[in-house]
């Protein structure tokens, strides 16, 4: 099994430490992990993305320009990387402020109104987790137990008492993934 | 999950390295993207722990003059940057390798020439292996490709140092600095006594001993003849170094009839180039250096005589493919693909001008 997967979207929306939790969940698993940001001036306001790889092997390259699967957040991140998302691969979108949503007919696109479900927990923090919920809904690479450890993981101590809302943005994000279009089959 | 097994950033693996090493000082100024080692460094306070000292100074150039005093005291003593501060410490580098004084300088690079940007670049492969101060001089150069290695070589670059009195350097990019791999940590090792290090490095200068001799470690000779014997002594040890510490990693080269030639982060694409082109069966291999200097000229020229092509792939305009050059000495075709100014090239992209260039 390898996964490589592209997170992208604005600074803020926690694209990086969505990355981190999954990467954290792989190493619980005893998988090979890789977690590559995209760094730079872009990281302050501008677009931030990551790419991340789970695999049953070793990792080759940590840069990649195909995806088995890309979660994209925001509208100039869905210019960049729906091409290229894998034929056969998995789109996953946030529908909040994206004017142009995808087209591609060669790949599964599934859209989330996480920013929406988000304000209705009153808490826009968990935007991040509930699209991860939605991910790993699609895609279970690894299982909810071990994201939670890797959650813990990945969090410092003094936000631990934050473990259970992330839970429930999580598992509010596998409620909420809809299939918009998918392959023939 | 293995207990010991853990997730960091390879800037973060050279801090822990260092602390568990038994470093004894770290001297630097913030620069991206090499910043979370002095971060990391100031998070682990190891003062508190080994008594190791953690200095961000006013400049890299107080930095290395710092690395120059506490290496002439047999300290284990470091510093740490990225490209356009490497180019500020080159004159104490110069002065360092000069006094024969072991240390480790780190360089995380980034694109220039000047300021440049903050993306991955191997652009310093000519100021790190080809000496870019002053002098004849060489630097025990090792070009991590992994977080793994970002912590293996702090050991093995002062290990080496302290075995020929010589200034190591660790030389990788932003991508293996600012990306996160398992990683396993040695074990910690104690700092040296000054009774030890008095034992091991007779030369160090840490206050004159009752009856005993001053020692004095100086870069100026206005004899032109004993600088010239000091010169000649210099390059004694280059050469045993070039005999003895060559390092490098092979990759699918038994069946190759081509080559990739590449270091560091460059090396990891490869070896998804090389995937993508065994797929298609194409048999490629890859010649990972891993020493830069010493370079593995000995493995380059005996693989020239078996395969038909080779492809150095870098991010610069053409450095170590120089060096590949001269040691195939023309025995089969080299040529260099290159992306620059902060730009990564993908795996894909590589194996495009592979079969351009070299197929």
């Amino acid at each position: 099994m390898t996964e490589e997967l592209i997170i992208a979207g604005f600074g803020g929306q926690g694209v990086l430490s969505m990355g981190k939790i999954l990467a954290y969940s792989g190493l619980m698993e005893d998988k090979e992990v890789s977690w590559m940001p995209s760094y730079g001036p872009e990281q302050r306001g501008g677009t931030a993305n990551v790419s991340v790889i789970i695999s049953d092997n070793r990792v080759s390259s940590p840069v990649l320009n195909s995806f088995d699967t890309a979660i994209i957040l925001n509208q100039q991140s869905m210019d960049k990387f729906e091409s290229q998302v894998k034929p056969g691969g998995i789109l996953i979108y946030d529908s909040y402020g994206m004017h142009k949503p995808p087209t591609r007919k060669d790949i599964n696109i599934y859209k989330m109104e996480a920013m929406d479900a988000a304000m209705a927990m009153d808490n826009t923090k968990a935007f991040n987790m509930i699209i991860l919920g939605g991910y790993l809904k699609i895609k279970p690479i690894v299982t909810l137990h071990n994201v939670l450890l890797g959650l813990k993981k990945s969090l410092p101590e003094r936000h631990h008492r934050l473990l259970p809302m992330n839970e429930k943005a999580i598992l509010k994000g596998m409620e909420i993934i809809q299939l918009v279009s998918g392959m023939e089959g | 999950m293995k207990e010991n097994v853990q997730l960091m950033k390879g800037n973060e693996a050279i801090a822990h390295a260092a602390i568990l090493y038994g470093v004894d000082g770290y001297f630097g100024y913030p620069i991206t993207p090499q910043s979370e080692i002095l971060e990391t460094l100031m998070d682990l306070h190891p003062w508190d722990t080994t008594g190791m000292i953690v200095l961000q100074a006013e400049s890299e150039i107080a930095a290395i003059n710092m690395v120059y005093g506490g290496a002439g005291c047999g300290k284990r003593v470091m510093t740490s940057s990225s490209s356009p501060g490497m180019s500020l410490k080159q004159e104490g580098i110069s002065y360092i390798a000069g006094g024969e004084l072991p240390c480790l300088l780190i360089n995380i690079m980034r694109g220039g020439p000047g300021l440049g940007t903050i993306q991955p670049s191997q652009s310093d492969y000519f100021q790190t292996v080809k000496g870019g101060g002053h002098g004849d001089y060489k630097l025990i150069t090792l070009a991590p490709a992994s977080v793994q290695e970002m912590a293996d070589f702090v050991a093995l670059g002062f290990d080496l140092a302290f075995k020929y009195r010589t200034p190591a350097a660790l030389l990788a990019d932003g991508i293996i600095g600012q990306m996160m791999e398992k990683v396993v940590l040695p074990s910690q090792q104690k700092r040296l006594t000054n009774e030890e290090i008095e034992a091991q490095t007779p030369w160090a200068t840490l206050g004159k001993p009752v009856g005993g001799k001053p020692r004095v470690l100086t870069t100026l000779e206005l004899e032109a003849s004993i600088m010239e014997d000091h010169n000649l002594h210099l390059q004694a040890k280059y050469r045993a170094i070039e005999a003895a510490e060559v390092r490098y990693e092979e990759i699918e080269c038994e069946d190759a009839e081509y080559l990739l030639v590449a270091f560091g982060s460059c090396a990891r694409i490869c070896q998804k180039t090389l995937e993508l082109a065994r797929a298609e069966g194409i048999k490629v291999g890859l010649i990972r250096p891993i020493t830069l200097w010493p370079f593995p000229s000995k493995i380059l020229s005996q693989y020239a005589d078996k395969v038909k092509g080779m492809l150095t792939v870098e991010m610069n305009a053409g450095q170590m493919v120089e060096d590949v050059r001269l040691s195939v000495n023309g025995k089969v075709k080299v040529e260099h693909y290159g992306r620059l100014g902060g730009i990564v090239p993908t795996p894909d992209e590589v194996l495009v001008a592979f079969k351009e260039k070299v197929l």
